[in-house]
């Protein structure tokens, strides 16, 4: 799965830690940046490649939440429910983004383009409500027009 | 107002105007002046108590670190920041940066630590990238990296990047994740500074504890001590959010009136309504009445007066219309969703009290409830592994004794009959993959 490249970062990881194990978490999160996801198949790699045990893998994964295990729409919405933002609108927003996108929790548009999910606090209090994107970009302080903007200005970066 | 970490200085987030402005100046005093030992002396002195919750004096657990070992030794920095209502740390990432390098080369140096990481929780992609940036320079400039600043000191330092979970911000927890592991706590004893990180002893500071580091080096420990409350010395970064007018992170010192706060930093409770109800440190932390409020000062021991606690200096505000059963079932739910697993009243509690929080919610609710949800609780806290068992139970007992009428009012007179289901939960188990 890794190309040479790669697996000479992996080696540099390695280093940085006093146990190979350690390195799990970076090498899967460079194989959720490369496929988009978590599969059986990368799981096993990953196992193969730090010489641990599926099962541990298996364990670790699903024990955090940023890893996905379900192939997730081109643009994942995690939209944060928690208390900060359910006081200043995180529910409405995400009850509206669901309605407007027409899928709930851990479903995909038909169009494979966007998915969604209640995530827990992300550190974004004073600036509710708020959206991540595929793990990566914050937008901050959103109102339903934003929301709207933001759609479709996805729908015209693919 | 004395400002510590965030300072009023335009684009101290390059490291050209943080050198200009002193930067770095207390790393090369400690090199070149002070023994690790006069270093931790100093922190001890500066009665600097740690800012990621616990409020456990700096200098003292450092001081808890073997002198004379043979092994490796490790900090971590603590950047898992996912205590609802807390952003402080991202604030530092973005705008002083620096500073907090620099105080974790001063700390490395004062305990004799060659390598350490500094864990950011995974969903701060982009201020992972600023601090991976910032290090990349100071290897640059040779402030990282084998012999520190022209001196005989080496250390390395390396970004943990989390993967989203809340439990990893307990320090035992976070060493599990760093080890590739669940993150699961451990027992303690054996506490991190005998045996931590892969066994080795480990030292664990949050990021803002960090940073206040280098301007205690620089100004002095009695200058620090002078800062705000005696008893909790220093500024604290609040970050205020809710039913506010101008909600963010401001740097006080300890001890600022919690209406100052409200109203002369923050523009007072939004759209003019009046305040209900206030969590002033993250929401694990007991709440406190619009009364106690108008009373309460922001530090570790004035909030002990209304059974409180700082925390992480993450406030909360409510207003007037505020439904405090669904604030309540909401923060109990996420204690249910982080729970890790290991220990049953944890576990399986915090289930519990979320089930009979949302069957009243759905006003199926019995007067004997709100005593169940405090015996729950009450059987939560103490008897876990770590302290995220008792960060659930504390909302839960307190705002149902300190609002009690409010949740009875939300409960009919006549008595219902309710199926018996207890169903056993563990979500951080479930196998997705079926």
């Amino acid at each position: 799965m890794f190309s040479e490249a790669e697996l000479i970062e992996i080696e540099k990881i390695k280093k940085r830690y006093e146990s190979p194990q350690s390195s799990l978490l970076p090498v899967l999160w460079m194989i959720q940046e490369k496929e988009g996801w978590i599969s059986k198949d990368s799981m096993s790699y990953a196992a193969e490649l730090l010489n641990i045990p599926y099962e541990y893998v298996l364990g670790v994964v699903s024990f955090y939440t940023m890893f996905f295990k379900k192939p997730k729409g081109k643009f994942h919405l995690q939209i944060c429910t928690n208390v900060s933002c359910m006081l200043r609108g995180g529910y409405e927003l995400y009850k509206y983004a669901c309605k407007k996108l027409g899928i709930n929790k851990e479903e995909i548009t038909s169009d494979g383009m966007f998915s969604i999910e209640e995530v827990e606090c992300l550190g974004s209090c004073a600036t509710a409500p708020m959206m991540q994107v595929n793990n990566k970009e914050y937008f901050e302080n959103l109102t339903f027009e934003k929301f709207d903007e933001l759609i479709e200005k996805f729908k015209k970066e693919i | 107002m004395t400002k510590i970490i965030l300072k009023d200085i335009d684009d101290l987030n390059t490291l050209e105007v943080y050198e200009a402005n002193g930067g770095f100046s207390a790393l090369k005093k400690v090199l070149k002046e002070m023994k690790a030992d006069e270093v931790i002396e100093e922190v001890k002195k500066s009665g600097l108590r740690g800012r990621g919750g616990a409020c456990f004096p700096t200098g003292l657990k450092w001081s808890f670190m073997p002198k004379v070992t043979d092994k490796p030794k490790f900090l971590c920095c603590n950047g898992d920041e996912s205590e609802p209502g807390s952003f402080k740390d991202r604030e530092i990432f973005e705008r002083n940066p620096y500073q907090f390098l620099e105080g974790t080369l001063i700390a490395c140096y004062a305990m004799g630590i060659k390598t350490a990481y500094i864990y950011i929780r995974g969903e701060y992609y982009r201020w992972i990238n600023i601090i991976e940036e910032c290090i990349n320079q100071l290897y640059k400039k040779g402030y990282i990296g084998k012999n520190v600043a022209g001196s005989s000191f080496s250390t390395d330092i390396y970004i943990h990047k989390g993967a989203g979970a809340y439990i990893c911000g307990e320090e035992s927890a976070l060493m599990s994740s760093i080890e590739g592991q669940r993150g699961y706590p451990r027992v303690k004893p054996p506490f991190p500074a005998q045996f931590g990180l892969w066994g080795y002893p480990t030292t664990i500071n949050n990021i803002e504890t960090i940073t206040n580091i280098p301007e205690i080096i620089n100004r002095g420990s009695k200058w620090f001590a002078s800062v705000g409350e005696p008893k909790h010395p220093g500024t604290l970064l609040f970050g205020i959010s809710g039913h506010i007018n101008k909600p963010g992170v401001y740097e006080l010192e300890t001890g600022t009136p919690l209406m100052t706060i409200i109203n002369e930093y923050c523009g007072g409770v939004w759209r003019g309504k009046s305040l209900k109800a206030v969590i002033p440190g993250g929401s694990s932390v007991p709440p406190l009445t619009r009364d106690e409020a108008l009373k309460a000062k922001m530090d570790s021991e004035s909030l002990k007066e209304f059974n409180s606690a700082i925390g992480t200096a993450g406030i909360i505000v409510m207003d007037q219309d505020t439904d405090l059963l669904e604030v309540l079932t909401r923060i109990t739910y996420f204690y249910f969703h982080e729970s890790c697993g290991q220990c049953t009243p944890c576990r399986e509690g915090c289930g519990w009290m979320l089930r009979i929080l949302r069957r009243i919610s759905e006003g199926k609710g019995r007067m004997s409830d709100l005593d169940l949800l405090i015996s729950v609780a009450d059987n939560i806290e103490g008897n876990t592994i770590c302290a995220l068992g008792d960060a659930a139970a504390w909302p839960v007992k307190w705002t149902i004794r300190k609002f009690r009428g409010e949740f009875e009012s939300k409960i009919q007179k006549e008595e219902i009959e309710l199926p018996n289901i207890n169903k056993v939960h563990s979500i951080r188990h479930t196998d997705y993959y079926t």
